[in-house]
């Protein structure tokens, strides 16, 4: 990947973010994060990881971010007015954010990793095939347990979601209900 | 290096101009031959100074179309309606239209082809995850009509917006099941692999056209991809008959005409992966790289560059063929209910489309295939 | 070739914006987005040492933490919905009931 590409990736990455967690609107701030993921998705298959930095692609922006969309839309959150409050918590907060990253900073700089990778990872890295061999040889148990905690999270998420059933109570009468499911498909 | 660039751009700009034209005659197939399914004549007065009459020609609706039409919708006056969020308002179009056109980048539409030594393959990125790369460009085509939904100010194309989003997002498991089913037929994600593997005969005369083995993803792709483009009969988040416009109700001019190339852009990219997993892309049968290899003996010898043109005009008559399979069913079939269309899409697709790769998997360990 | 200590600065970057806005923010919502942000983060550190060690474990450990991110955000949003549903603000200054 050349310099200049990843520097720009690198800094839309860094402005999108920053509006994130600026921009008042949350609309505007899912836009935001979207831009970020894709670019980060961008930097995944520049490093020749290719089947990740397209699945993030495919399960960040395209499922879970419409998913925010969703919610954004069913509890109509609107922009936020521009004095929120609190002055002292974010400046605490923005200070608390600087001091995390310059600790960070004189780590990474100081990190083993300063040099340049190997400049030709084997023929099938990041490939499907190579992920599918290590998710099923080496992390089968990992994985079998991740479908079982997303079957959970669906339920939870229903189960916490949905109305309470003295809500959904139809108005209706008995007979009309039983016509109505014996039409349609 | 620059030279290989050059290249790279001139195929982008090709599959480009293709697919905008193909777009253009399907908006003019769409009025003329709706108008013959409904007995009726359909558009025939546009004209340039009555030439077309005074030479005896019928008037088949051409300038209507393509050129009347167009002239109106980008002259119109372009609103913003109030309180509506002027930034999404006008990103929303082009977000719709941008994963469409950028999807056709991926697909073969030819084998190499060799001028002056060098042999270029013809598609414009050669990318060895294309279905990857496909499913991903469809995930983020959600986003355009969302958004126009949302920020138009106005509950009935938010309305539109929403159930235009959900449908979406539902059919787009289906077609990734489909897409997944011919991948682990064919073991290989790279399309033009997919459309080689296509080629030869089986029992010396069938061609090995990809909807011979998957005949059921081939349904699952041609009705979730039906429905990812929102035509008829899965209209209704821009149902004419109660939605006016659904999600795009707030729209005019210009970018109403990026809302329409968008609709005929996704007829033509469903057309474009219909031909290209399950029916052999360019591929035209008993057609090999150095000529025709008939059953019954017979060998006509063609040069390389002919093969290639032929595959060309192949795959461009098999993607009209679909298109025009499309526009059939739009104005055949009525338009589903918005239960009907989710039960379809949830209790229908979905699970066939994952016994289909269950089985579809069971078949090739078991075939060694 | 760019170093992966350059990706593991943006890395940083991108996971200090996200605890940022965390802290700074109110809305429940954005509080979650700047969550996906720091994962994200993390998910770039880890790509950049499975290229540098060319080995898969990285990448298997990113399709993981997706998964995870994924399954985490859907039960987040549910939460909200239900809170939203009880006190009619996601606005985490008012959900104060547990407060002395």
């Amino acid at each position: 990947m050349p310099l200049w590409f990843f520097v720009f990736l690198a800094a839309l990455s860094i402005i999108s973010a920053l509006g994130v967690v600026l921009q008042r609107n949350p609309v505007h701030c899912l836009l935001a994060l979207i831009v970020t993921l894709m670019t980060i998705g961008v930097l995944f298959i520049g490093l020749g990881a290719v089947t990740v930095g397209f699945l993030q692609i495919i399960v960040y922006v395209g499922a879970i971010m419409v998913l925010f969309l969703f919610v954004i839309w069913l509890l109509n959150l609107q922009a936020m007015p521009a004095n929120s409050g609190h002055l002292a918590l974010k400046l605490l907060g923005a200070i608390g954010a600087a001091a995390l990253v310059a600790e960070l900073f004189a780590f990474f700089t100081q990190v083993p990793a300063t040099a340049p990778p190997p400049a030709n990872p084997p023929a099938d890295y990041g490939s499907v095939s190579q992920l599918a061999i290590a998710l099923f040889s080496n992390y089968l148990i990992a994985f079998e347990v991740t479908s079982i905690l997303l079957l959970a999270a669906v339920v939870g998420a229903v189960a916490l979601a949905r109305r309470a059933p003295a809500d959904t109570e139809p108005r209706i009468a008995q007979t009309e209900t039983r016509a109505a499911k014996s039409e349609g498909w | 290096m620059a030279l290989e660039l050059l290249i790279g751009a001139i195929k982008a700009v090709v599959v480009l101009v293709l697919i905008l034209n193909v777009a253009a005659i399907l908006l003019w197939f769409e009025r003329k031959g709706s108008a013959l399914m409904q007995d009726r004549i359909g558009a025939n007065r546009a004209n340039i100074f009555g030439i077309g009459k005074r030479l005896g020609l019928p008037n088949l609706g051409l300038i209507n179309t393509l050129m009347a039409d167009a002239l109106k919708l980008f002259t119109k006056e372009d609103f913003i309606p109030d309180g509506a969020d002027k930034f999404v308002h006008g990103l929303a179009p082009f977000l719709a239209l941008f994963p469409v056109l950028v999807t056709f980048v991926v697909i073969p539409f030819g084998d190499v082809i060799t001028i002056m030594g060098r042999t270029i393959e013809l598609r414009a990125a050669e990318l060895n995850v294309g279905a990857l790369y496909i499913l991903a460009t469809i995930g983020i085509g959600v986003y355009g009509v969302a958004l126009a939904g949302w920020s138009s100010n106005n509950r009935w194309s938010l309305l539109g917006g929403t159930r235009a989003t959900a449908q979406m997002i539902s059919y787009e498991l289906a077609m990734g099941l489909a897409i997944v089913a011919v991948v682990v037929t064919y073991g290989t994600l790279d399309l033009q692999a997919i459309c080689r593997a296509q080629g030869g005969v089986w029992f010396g005369f069938l061609p090995r056209w990809g909807i011979l083995v998957q005949p059921v993803a081939f349904l699952m792709l041609m009705t979730a991809g039906m429905a990812e483009s929102k035509r008829v009969p899965f209209d209704l988040p821009e149902g004419e008959s109660e939605l006016i416009a659904g999600y795009f109700v707030e729209y005019s001019g210009s970018k109403q005409a990026v809302f329409m190339l968008t609709d005929f852009a996704e007829v033509v990219l469903v057309s474009v992966l219909v031909t290209t997993f399950f029916f052999g892309g360019w591929q035209i049968p008993y057609l090999y790289r150095d000529g025709f290899h008939f059953p019954w003996g017979s060998i006509v010898a063609l040069p390389n560059v002919a093969v290639a043109i032929l595959g060309v005009v192949a795959f461009l008559l098999k993607v009209l063929l679909f298109c025009w399979l499309q526009i059939v069913i739009r104005w055949t079939m009525p338009r589903f209910r918005y239960d009907q269309l989710m039960r379809l899409g949830w209790k229908g697709l979905l699970p066939l489309g994952l016994a289909n790769v269950a089985v579809t998997a069971v078949v090739v360990v078991l075939a060694g295939v | 070739m760019v170093p992966a200590s350059y990706f593991l600065i943006l890395s940083a970057l991108l996971f200090t914006i996200g605890v940022a806005g965390v802290l700074i923010r109110r809305n429940l919502i954005v509080m979650l987005m700047s969550i996906e942000l720091m994962l994200n983060a993390v998910n770039l550190a880890f790509v950049a040492f499975s290229r540098t060690f060319s080995s898969a474990d990285g990448q298997v450990i990113v399709f993981f933490v997706m998964t995870v991110a994924a399954a985490e955000a859907a039960v987040g949003l549910a939460i909200m919905i239900a809170v939203f549903r009880n006190r009619e603000t996601v606005n985490a200054d008012e959900l104060t009931l547990m407060r002395w």
